[in-house]
């Protein structure tokens, strides 16, 4: 039988590795939102295991509406990276420093 | 009394100022003299009707509030007014000689493109006098005493394109200051101690204050600290050695002015305040010594300075600040009421000698140095009479004015027991033939003996005085002045000769000031004196016998043999005592010590404050430094910002994870 | 035929273990993959993964969405943009371990930091170590989901549906490029053509014939 802990211990360690990701990825704007995705999963999978737990389906719709929003990014995300591809033939995230005054 | 009747008398000469100042161009002339006229005659009718009233009338002093500017932790700053017998006296004298001065000013000033300017100043003058006069609270006293000092500023520099003016305003503005440094001091000690600003609560708390002792320069005595502090102020506007060196230069201002303000009524504020605080000064004994000392000094150092002078306004000047000197003496012997007495004929027969010199000026055209008189007697008689008169009040001629008051003075001097009143006693009395000395000494030289003007045309001062309308060069006759300068003059010489005569007896030796001053039973030297009066016949009559008017005679003398019979034995004795008149030419070196000494230190003192304060410590370390440090924080700072995507968010996970931390630690 | 009893909670087990072992293991291959190709398979490993579990704990609607929808859909379009760009890979993964360290600190921290927040605070009298309890076997997840979305939750529905309208738009006009010399039709322009724009009528002088 799974019990609720085994679900919100899995999710944590996605979290963590999802961070993980973002330290070790930094420079590559294609993992950094690939890491994104694992931290949205790992978000979703509590949702699931307390909607189920508890008996509520809003925690499934939400985790629907988290997929779309997901989605969205993603799409936006990538439009955005290849328009900065365009621009500078390179994702590397050291050349956008622009945000520096 | 009515209060309306009363905001009436300092409001009249307001308005009146505010619209010749302002509108002064567009209403003319005429419109602007008249309205000043009416202005300060309304306040002088008035003054006159409180005055009846008060003392004929029956009626009670009034000391209220009659409007509250704020209240600011209890404590209340309002316009109040404190109407008794002292006041009235006050009142009735400033707005009288102002009167005066409006008329003759019309006359004076004729010629002058700054005419409606002139009304104007000297309108505000009166009011801000009034308000001085009649304030209930030291306030409204500051306020009085700052506005007649402002006024004074813009009076001797009226005319603003003659350097010298604008130094002697300069002078006469920084002077006062340091005396109102010690004025405010005294206030701010006396709010400190009674937390009140009215005069009640400072007089009922005096007995208290004496018994105090404040923790300074060792240990004083707390309403001997406050007395000295406002004495200070009144060093300043009352021109008391050592703060008296504006005096003399403030005669750079039109003559109708140095007779209104620097004779008659501003400089006497000082001594009119001593006495109106007479129940503080009461109690302190060292105070008031130090009140007469100062002000035997001033009478017979500064008289000796008249002697030497030639020019006309400048002698009349020392005279005043020896007058000045002799009120404050009488002060310092407790003897309040003869101080005050002396501030009134003063006021008369001093306003009537600076207008009559003015006369004198306008008949010379100009021409202000007494050596290029003589004999004008002859050509303006009115003058020539009036001005006697002056001089003879001036020099305490039995029956006159002046000497009721000038000898009751050098009288309670001579009775009082105070520290230093034997030093006090012979300097107001050898005052008496110094005064004499430079009184006769301007009469002969200006109305009598040669007509010294005929033969030094060469140098007439066109350029010293260049105010002269009539131009032109060439031998000018004398002429006697039109009837708007020789009204005023009969105006002021009538009181100067009998009002001592009518009101010694009321005034000075009857209860006519009440519990308007207050003196301890102890010191009254006045009391004694009044035990011996019997009428003002009896009085004069004594006065022949007092050394007073032998030294007066003296004086006189004097003046006759060295003026008029021989003048080369004036020469001689010049070049004999050379080291004497050369100290008397450098006014006892004063202006020398204040400007080679104290303002050179002042200059130093400022400039290090300057460069070390100013620049060093508040612009470098403080202001650029706490730019430079905040600077050098966001330096260090923004190496957080490196700019990068990736940093921001580790920036974002780290911050996640410490949350969480703190959320598992504490919840 | 389901199994039932002590054999399908066994079952259930190992296969959830089987599934987390291999989500961790995908993730893993996510966050340390040298080439963003493998990243993405690995992604895609991953939720496969993930979908599995979700149908383990009978969310089974979410479950076929997220496979439908993010494998299909959104990790193609990762893949498709991956291969697009021309990526120096030598570049993006030099400096790889200057910060490795400090992610894994991180990591580990938020592990211990979670473990310690579900076993230590309980979650507000939520019992962790409750087993996910079987729907009966008439129960309908897409249903029950369903009546939900379309009823209490139809704005937000509707929102979400906006949301992606938003999103198509946005991410088609960050992409769209205008070429110069490109030749394109302006269609406002054409209706807004007018007859004497392009018609001309010209008077030729009469010309003798040679």
């Amino acid at each position: 039988m799974i019990t609720l802990a085994d679900m919100l211990t899995l999710s944590g360690v996605l979290f963590a590795l999802a961070v993980a990701g973002i330290f070790l990825n930094r420079k590559n704007v294609i993992l950094l939102l690939m890491c994104v995705e694992l931290l949205l999963l790992a978000a979703n999978f509590n949702f699931i295991a307390f909607s189920r737990m508890l008996g509520d389906l809003t925690g499934q719709v939400f985790v629907f509406f988290v997929l779309t929003v997901a989605a969205a990014e993603s799409a936006i995300g990538l439009a955005i990276l290849v328009v900065l591809f365009r621009e500078r033939r390179s994702i590397n995230v050291e050349d956008l420093n622009t945000l520096k005054g | 009394m009515n209060p309306h009747l009363l905001i009436a008398i300092p409001l009249a000469p307001l308005i009146a100022a505010v619209i010749a100042g302002l509108f002064g161009n567009r209403i003319g002339r005429i419109a602007s003299h008249t309205i000043t006229i009416a202005g300060v005659a309304l306040a002088c009718a008035l003054s006159l009707y409180v005055l009846k009233q008060l003392y004929w009338g029956g009626a009670s002093e009034f000391n209220g509030p009659v409007y509250t500017w704020l209240v600011s932790d209890g404590v209340h700053i309002q316009v109040g007014f404190l109407i008794d017998r002292l006041t009235v006296l006050m009142m009735s004298v400033v707005t009288f000689v102002s009167l005066c001065v409006h008329v003759y000013t019309i006359g004076y000033m004729s010629d002058d493109p700054g005419y409606t300017r002139f009304f104007s100043y000297i309108s505000l003058f009166t009011f801000a006098m009034l308000m001085l006069v009649m304030a209930n609270n030291f306030m409204q006293l500051f306020f009085g005493w700052e506005a007649v000092g402002v006024v004074s500023y813009l009076l001797i520099g009226f005319w603003y394109t003659r350097p010298s003016a604008i130094f002697a305003n300069m002078k006469a503005f920084i002077v006062n200051r340091v005396g109102d440094f010690g004025f405010v001091i005294g206030i701010a000690a006396l709010f400190s101690f009674t937390h009140s600003l009215s005069y009640t609560s400072a007089f009922a708390a005096a007995p208290q204050l004496a018994q105090q002792t404040l923790p300074v320069f060792g240990g004083v005595n707390a309403l001997t600290l406050i007395c000295v502090c406002l004495f200070i102020g009144a060093m300043g506007k009352s021109a008391q050695v050592p703060l008296h060196v504006w005096l003399p230069d403030s005669m750079e201002g039109p003559t109708p002015i140095s007779a209104l303000i620097h004779a008659a009524t501003m400089v006497t504020a000082g001594i009119f305040m001593v006495a109106r605080m007479s129940p503080l000064f009461e109690h302190s004994d060292a105070a008031l010594s130090f009140v007469l000392v100062i002000g035997a000094t001033t009478a017979f150092f500064m008289g000796l300075l008249g002697v030497v002078n030639n020019d006309i306004k400048r002698v009349i000047a020392y005279s005043t600040l020896s007058q000045l000197g002799y009120m404050t003496a009488a002060l310092g012997a407790s003897a309040y009421s003869a101080a005050i007495y002396h501030l009134m004929t003063h006021a008369f027969f001093k306003a009537l000698l600076f207008l009559a010199a003015g006369s004198v000026i306008i008949g010379m055209h100009h021409e202000q140095d007494m050596r290029k008189m003589g004999g004008l007697a002859k050509y303006m008689p009115i003058t020539a009479i009036t001005c006697w008169v002056g001089g003879l009040a001036l020099v305490a001629t039995p029956f006159f004015s002046g000497f009721y008051s000038k000898d009751a003075i050098i009288e309670a001097v001579g009775m009082t027991h105070r520290w230093g009143a034997t030093y006090a006693y012979w300097c107001v009395l050898l005052g008496s033939f110094v005064t004499s000395l430079y009184t006769f000494r301007l009469l002969f030289m200006t109305f009598h003996g040669e007509e010294r003007f005929r033969h030094t045309q060469a140098g007439h001062g066109h350029e010293a005085h260049g105010h002269d309308a009539h131009g032109g060069h060439g031998v000018h006759e004398p002429h006697e002045s039109p009837w708007v300068v020789t009204l005023p003059l009969i105006a002021l010489a009538i009181p100067s000769l009998l009002i001592g005569y009518f009101t010694v007896g009321k005034v000075l030796y009857g209860s006519y000031f009440g519990s308007a001053i207050e003196v301890l039973p102890s010191h009254d030297v006045i009391a004694h004196m009044a035990a011996d009066y019997h009428g003002p016949i009896e009085l004069a009559l004594r006065g022949f016998l007092g050394a007073p008017f032998w030294l007066a005679l003296a004086g006189l003398f004097t003046a006759w043999l060295f003026v008029l019979k021989r003048p080369d034995l004036a020469d001689a004795a010049a070049v004999k005592f050379a080291w004497l008149k050369r100290i008397l030419d450098q006014k006892f070196y004063f202006d020398w010590f204040n400007e080679q000494v104290i303002a050179r230190l002042s200059r130093a003192l400022g400039t290090g404050l300057w460069k070390a304060g100013d620049q060093t410590l508040i612009d470098g370390a403080l202001v650029n430094g706490t730019a430079a440090s905040v600077g050098w924080f966001g330096g260090v700072v923004r190496r957080v910002q490196s700019g990068y995507l990736y940093s921001y968010a580790f920036w974002i996970v780290i911050g996640l994870a410490a949350l969480l931390g703190w959320f598992l630690v504490h919840a | 035929m389901r199994p039932t009893g002590e054999v399908e909670a066994v079952l259930v087990q190992i296969l959830f273990y089987l599934f987390a072992t291999l989500l961790v293991a995908g993730a893993l291959g996510v966050i340390t993959a040298r080439n963003p190709v493998y990243s993405v398979l690995f992604l895609v490993f991953s939720f496969v993964n993930s979908a599995a579990i979700w149908l383990l704990v009978e969310a089974e609607f979410l479950a076929i969405v997220l496979v439908l929808v993010y494998v299909g859909a959104v990790m193609v379009l990762f893949l498709f943009v991956v291969m697009m760009l021309d990526i120096n890979l030598a570049e993006l993964k030099r400096g790889f371990t200057r910060f490795a360290w400090l992610g894994w600190l991180t990591a580990l921290a938020v592990i211990v930091e979670i473990v310690g927040v579900i076993w230590q605070h309980g979650l507000g009298g939520v019992d962790v170590s409750r087993g996910f309890v079987s729907e009966p076997a008439n129960y309908s997840n897409t249903l029950e989901l369903g009546q939900v979305l379309y009823t209490r939750y139809a704005y937000p529905f509707e929102l979400a549906a906006v949301l992606l309208v938003v999103a198509i738009v946005a991410a088609i006009a960050l992409t769209l490029r205008r070429r110069p010399g490109q030749k394109v039709q302006d269609v406002s322009r054409q209706v807004a053509v007018r007859a004497d724009e392009r018609l001309r009528v010209v008077k030729v002088a009469a010309e003798k014939r040679p």
